[in-house]
């Protein structure tokens, strides 16, 4: 069965210059999953792992150096520019800083009515903006903001109208990036809640990229676990949240802050300077491993599917089929 | 007597409207302890540190009186100088606030160190490094000759945290030190801040957003909304019955990883009031959903009880929770 979005070997590299010498750094390595239609798939890592680099390529918005992208069973990464623009329209993406698509100098309305000018230039003005005003007001932006300035409305409401703003051309998938990093935690609630309404009113597909665990998996039933630039795991948040196959999945686990009165904070594993563009052998987690073994500094684990159907790139997940423990104090 | 005394401090800025950010605060740091203030962007609590430091921005004015063992820092001639001289360390949000790009980490370490404790720059030097160390950074002595852009983010608070304490302050003001990070950077530095504050005998006054942040690091919790402190408590006691429903709402607001699937997150409705916005009642009644007639009318005074503090006509009960 071929989803609503797949991708086979997706690798991106990006060349490096300036300094003395001209070096490649593999954002995305051979990366490969499927997407179905109106799943919110998780993916989630730390910084500079590739998680963003990932969901731009899936929208062309970097080249992919290797691998392929098929849109309802289409490859599409071929597609040329002219080709590719019908398609824009049903695949959208949210910022992590909405102000990256609203236009400084637009109302807040004009700017989430702005994609229909050239999607349907026929369109005229007074029904773009009735369009965008109904988007708006399903997204819970106050009515009175609506006509006001980005510089001029909070950092919530800026995330409403960045969401408007992606949903305006009705498209089948959007991938979220970090969608609500920069918030305040009160506010953060209120745009997943909202995705999550959107998701279930709409039925629209959606890559949910975040570095919180605990936010992705609200969200999401399937989760991925990046690592630079690898998926390490990918398994179902009931399975994954009790027992993670991957130690880095028990590390991003164990990070998550747990609110008790009685809380000590739990022992974190030191940390390594690991540099993203040195050539790695082995498995590229196994300086930060607490269950490194010599094998996997030599030999890449690949992600490979358990015998529930979970996948993990691990060469040791074989010994703990029931999940790692969290780190204990 | 507390090792920082705040009392009734007020901050206001001048322009077209005045504002006022910071509303009659009282607040003590003890010797070694770690005072948390937990609020949203707007609340005041940046500017709360700001102006205990002198760091105000030019049309901000700061009253009231801030006793730093036992100096008073609020209208001296230069506070500032006044703060670095007397050992307060501060570590931002954004780690480019505590480090210049243009020069080498170990140069602005050992300069610090000049600075405070007059010894030698060969003397500085070592010193640098073995901050770094101490605050856990791998190959230290590499990180000497490197520019902040060279480390990572977590390196780079890193960085910043071992700059701020070099001169060897008894209190470090930190304002969001994780919010810019990844969740497990933030992890490691939250750990990092408890040790080094047990291992060098440091108070710590510590803002965030994010109660997830202060949970196993503060002794003592002080919540503040719209310019105020509105409910201040020993930390086990807040977090296992916040009397606030603006509290009860930022601790049900942190993500949790034990929430079945598909609940919706708790969160707590509108926006803070704008500031300087004139509201008779209580702040947070428009948000509140426990306000009754009452709360609109009349502003709840902050009363305290033993080590307990709160300004709610109506608290909840912790039976409730």
């Amino acid at each position: 069965m071929s989803g609503l979005l797949e991708l086979r070997g997706v690798t991106v590299k990006y060349t490096l210059t300036g300094g003395s010498r001209r070096r490649e750094l593999t954002a995305v390595d051979d990366v490969s999953f499927t997407l179905q239609s109106g799943e919110m798939l998780g993916l989630v890592g730390e910084s500079g792992c590739g998680k963003s680099t990932l969901g731009r390529a899936i929208l062309r918005l970097v080249p992919l150096s290797a691998g392929e992208v098929h849109w309802q069973g289409r490859r599409i990464d071929r597609l040329r520019r002219k080709e590719f623009r019908g398609l824009r329209r049903e695949l959208q993406l949210v910022f992590q800083d909405p102000n990256a698509c609203l236009d400084p100098r637009m109302t807040i309305v004009e700017s989430v009515a702005e994609p229909l000018r050239s999607s349907e230039p026929g369109l005229p003005r007074a029904q773009r903006i009735a369009r965008a005003t109904a988007l708006l007001d399903e997204v819970g932006l106050d009515s009175e903001l609506s006509d006001r300035y980005p510089h001029q409305a909070s950092g919530g409401q800026l995330q409403r109208a960045g969401i408007a703003r992606a949903l305006i051309l009705d498209p089948r998938l959007v991938v979220c990036d970090e969608p609500v990093s920069a918030l305040d935690v009160s506010v953060q609630g209120q745009i997943v809640n909202l995705l999550a309404r959107i998701r279930r009113e709409r039925g629209l597909a959606s890559l949910f990229i975040s570095h919180n665990l605990a936010v992705v998996a609200g969200l999401c039933e399937r989760v991925m676990v990046m690592y630079l630039g690898r998926i390490v795991e990918i398994a179902p948040r009931a399975a994954l949240l009790p027992a993670p196959l991957h130690p880095y999945s028990r590390m991003l686990l164990d990070s998550v802050p747990r609110i008790s009165p009685a809380a000590r904070r739990r022992p974190v594993a030191v940390p390594v300077a690991t540099d993203p563009d040195a050539p790695v052998a082995g498995c590229a987690f196994a300086a930060r491993c607490p269950h490194v073994i010599a094998h996997c500094r030599s030999e890449l684990p690949p992600l490979q599917a358990r015998p529930d159907g979970r996948l993990v790139a691990c060469h040791r997940a074989a010994e703990w089929p029931g999940g790692l423990p969290p780190a204990t104090a | 007597m507390a090792l920082l005394e705040i009392r009734d401090l007020t901050v206001d800025f001048d322009g077209p409207r005045r504002i006022r950010a910071v509303d009659h605060v009282d607040l003590s740091v003890e010797r070694e302890s770690c005072v948390a203030i937990v609020g949203e962007s707007g609340s005041g609590k940046s500017q709360l540190l700001l102006a205990c430091t002198g760091l105000l921005a030019a049309n901000g004015r700061a009253s009231g009186s801030v006793r730093f063992d036992g100096l008073e820092l609020l209208g001296a001639d230069d506070p500032a100088a006044r703060i670095r001289g007397s050992g307060i360390g501060f570590v931002f949000q954004d780690a480019s606030g505590s480090l210049t790009p243009h020069r080498r980490i170990g140069d602005q370490l050992a300069e610090a160190a000049v600075a405070a404790r007059g010894i030698t720059r060969q003397a500085a030097l070592a010193e640098a490094e073995r901050m770094l160390e101490r605050v856990r950074l791998p190959q230290a002595h590499r990180h000497l000759a490197e520019y902040p852009h060279e480390l990572s983010g977590g390196m780079r608070q890193r960085a910043a945290i071992a700059a701020a304490l070099i001169s060897e302050p008894m209190l470090l003001f930190a304002d969001e030190p994780t919010t810019a990070l990844d969740v497990t950077v933030q992890a490691e530095i939250i750990t990092l801040l408890v040790d080094l504050c047990h291992e060098l005998g440091m108070a710590m006054l510590i803002v965030t957003h994010d109660f997830g942040v202060v949970s196993g690091l503060a002794d003592r919790i002080a919540v503040m909304y719209a310019g105020r402190i509105v409910e201040s408590a020993p930390a086990a006691r807040l977090l296992a019955g916040p009397g606030h429903p603006y509290s009860a709402g930022l601790l049900a607001a942190v993500p949790r990883l034990d929430d079945p699937p598909g609940t919706e997150l708790r969160t707590i409705r509108g926006t803070p009031p704008r500031p300087g916005a004139n509201l008779p009642g209580c702040r947070f009644e428009p948000r509140c959903e426990y306000a009754r007639a009452h709360c609109r009318g009349e502003d709840p005074p902050f009363l305290t009880t033993g080590d307990d503090g709160i300004a709610c006509h109506y608290p909840l009960k912790q039976d409730a929770q």
